[in-house]
């Protein structure tokens, strides 16, 4: 299958990058090329192998639910770019 | 012979009798940053003030005899993609430029505990993704063997310092090969450890079933010492192994008598024929102390770059999500809503690589292609982990080239992606099976360092350390130096 400049247009509105009009048709190119070597794993029979999502043998990792000492809110808002009685501000969500 | 030709360890006992204060290794280390990191590049923020005031703390301490931790007064470089807490780290994206952690990575917490000297942080390839550290937002890093040449990455700058003279050590992140690939191009000595030895926490995560933290040296027994002191449970990182760390220096034997070595043929097919030459005299070496090598095939060596690249830019795209504008970085001008406030940050705050991979991530991802490509790439990911349990079921280590080339120009693969991706061909397959793995020098081709990769199971560090370290008794190339 082969990625037209719509379906780049349309993974930047889902990965919420605007692109400019150099950057789509590069994007097509170049993710056509790796998608098309990506291709080469469908040579491998994999009907019967399960994925491998982590190599640890780890199962939920739970602890005590204790209440311990979180961060001061003042260090928190210390990267904020806007921030208004102790909340983080954003533009108007609803119009 | 300078500062920078001590192991660690020597340098802590001139410490300890008298010969040398910890404010003298760190001035060494500026005054060398000073005089070649206009050229090199490896630093993005020093702590030049932090750090000789906590010489001068250290050597009070010195003075009243108490105890010391185990990296007292060494003073070490951190890749820029690990938190340090008031001291900016921006992974080398525009993103973070202004970014001043609120708190310490765990590695970071036990350097602090273990008493080194943190003097700056070091550049890299945009959150960690490339392999040429061309993708830096700020400046590239160039080879200090070669300054035309890159350094390798994405710790480019970890593997430069140590090779510059610029750090005495230095830590670095490895998700498909960013440490050993580096030090190989470089000359030094790097260490990824098995997935999870290492805690992750605090390292700004780009691909977390494969990221992990090591060490970049000048010779194996910094490696095994620095690895003693970072290595270890954490239970702020939900993927920390809870193994017993094991003591790495006594490890060190020197003896290989017996040790089963397999060579797979898909690590010597197609890789530079001086590579190669250097790879197999190296194995003569070990073969002299009485190791046997052996040919092996790991079959599915050539699925490894595309299987990672779909899981590492799925996890990455995942990752990075959380980079908006709300709450910290570079929150972009912007003339609308909320909307725009993501796509304006995210669009102009981003470099081309991380937009690529966050782009091929996100399209693996995404409703109908899921099952073609990502569950398929995890299902070759297994398939790749099943060569090495077997080959591990009759070997000790896995021995080959670290990279199938030398260190190549700068500018000569940008624009190629795919090009460049294959330059990690021997160092992504044992990421995708969480082994272990060291880079070690083993040669010069045409004046460039070719670095020897030593493969273990699953949480022996112990015996690719110990494989390591007796080869390089019986060589002298982890001992030249570039002249700069």
């Amino acid at each position: 299958m082969s990625i037209q400049v719509k379906d780049v247009e349309h993974v930047a509105k889902l990965a919420r990058l605007n692109l400019t009009d150099e950057e789509r048709v590069m994007f097509t190119d170049q993710l056509n090329a790796i998608l098309q070597y990506a291709d080469k794993l469908n040579e491998l029979d994999t009907e019967n192998v399960k994925p491998t999502t982590h190599v640890l043998n780890l199962h939920n990792v739970m602890r005590e639910d204790e209440v311990k000492e979180s961060l001061p809110a003042e260090k928190v808002f210390l990267n904020a770019p806007e921030e208004e009685d102790g909340q983080f501000k954003v533009p108007a969500v609803l119009e | 012979m300078t500062l920078f030709d001590l192991r660690l360890q020597e340098i802590q006992n001139k410490l300890s009798n008298k010969e040398l204060s910890v404010t003298d290794l760190v001035g060494e280390a500026f005054a060398n940053i000073g005089k070649r990191d206009e050229r090199v590049g490896a630093y993005l923020t020093l702590n030049e003030e932090g750090a000789r005031a906590q010489a001068a703390a250290l050597d009070d301490k010195l003075v009243s005899g108490e105890a010391r931790g185990l990296l007292f007064g060494l003073p070490v470089g951190v890749k820029d993609n690990m938190v340090t807490e008031g001291l900016r780290t921006t992974c080398a994206s525009q993103f973070l430029s202004n970014y001043n952690p609120i708190y310490d990575a765990t590695v970071v917490a036990r350097l602090k505990q273990a008493e080194a000297v943190t003097i700056g942080k070091l550049n890299m390839d945009e959150f960690a993704m490339g392999g040429s550290n061309e993708n830096s937002s700020f400046h590239p890093v160039r080879n200090p063997w070669d300054l035309t040449r890159v350094p390798g990455g994405s710790s480019g700058g970890s593997a430069a310092a140590v090779a510059a003279g610029e750090a005495y050590f230095t830590l670095g992140s490895d998700t498909g090969g960013s440490i050993r690939q580096p030090a190989s191009y470089c000359g030094v000595v790097g260490l990824k450890p098995t997935y999870g030895l290492v805690s992750r926490y605090g390292l700004v995560a780009f691909a977390s079933s494969l990221d992990q933290i090591g060490p970049i040296t000048k010779n194996v027994e910094d490696a095994a010492y620095v690895l003693q002191a970072i290595a270890g449970h954490d239970a702020k990182d939900s993927t920390s192994a809870n193994v017993e760390i094991p003591d790495y220096l006594s490890a060190l034997t020197g003896d290989v008598a017996g040790l089963r070595i397999a060579v797979p043929k898909e690590y010597l097919d197609g890789v530079d024929p001086k590579v190669k030459a250097a790879i197999l005299e190296a194995l003569c070496v070990l073969e002299g102390l009485g190791a046997v090598w052996e040919e092996v095939s790991l079959p599915h060596t050539e699925y490894a770059v595309a299987a990672y690249y779909l899981l590492a830019s799925s996890e990455a795209s995942s990752n990075l999500s959380r980079f908006d504008g709300v709450r910290y970085g570079v929150r972009a001008d912007h003339s609308g809503n909320l909307l725009d406030l993501y796509l304006e940050s995210r669009s102009q705050g981003f470099g081309p690589e991380v937009k690529r991979r966050i782009m091929l991530g996100t399209y693996a991802l995404s409703s109908g292609y899921y099952d073609a490509y990502y569950l398929k790439a995890q299902k070759v990911r297994t398939l790749i982990k099943q060569d090495f349990d077997q080959t591990f079921d009759k070997y000790d280590v896995i021995i080959g080239p670290t990279a199938p080339t030398t260190a190549f120009p700068l500018g000569s693969q940008v624009g190629d992606p795919l090009t460049m991706y294959l330059n990690d061909i021997l160092t992504i397959p044992v990421s995708l099976a969480g082994v272990p793995a060291l880079s070690v020098p083993c040669g010069f081709a045409d004046g460039l360092p070719v670095g020897l990769q030593i493969i273990g199971k699953p949480f022996d560090e112990s015996s690719i350390l110990r494989v390591a370290h007796a080869f390089e008794a019986h060589t002298d190339h982890h001992k030249q130096r570039p002249s700069l």
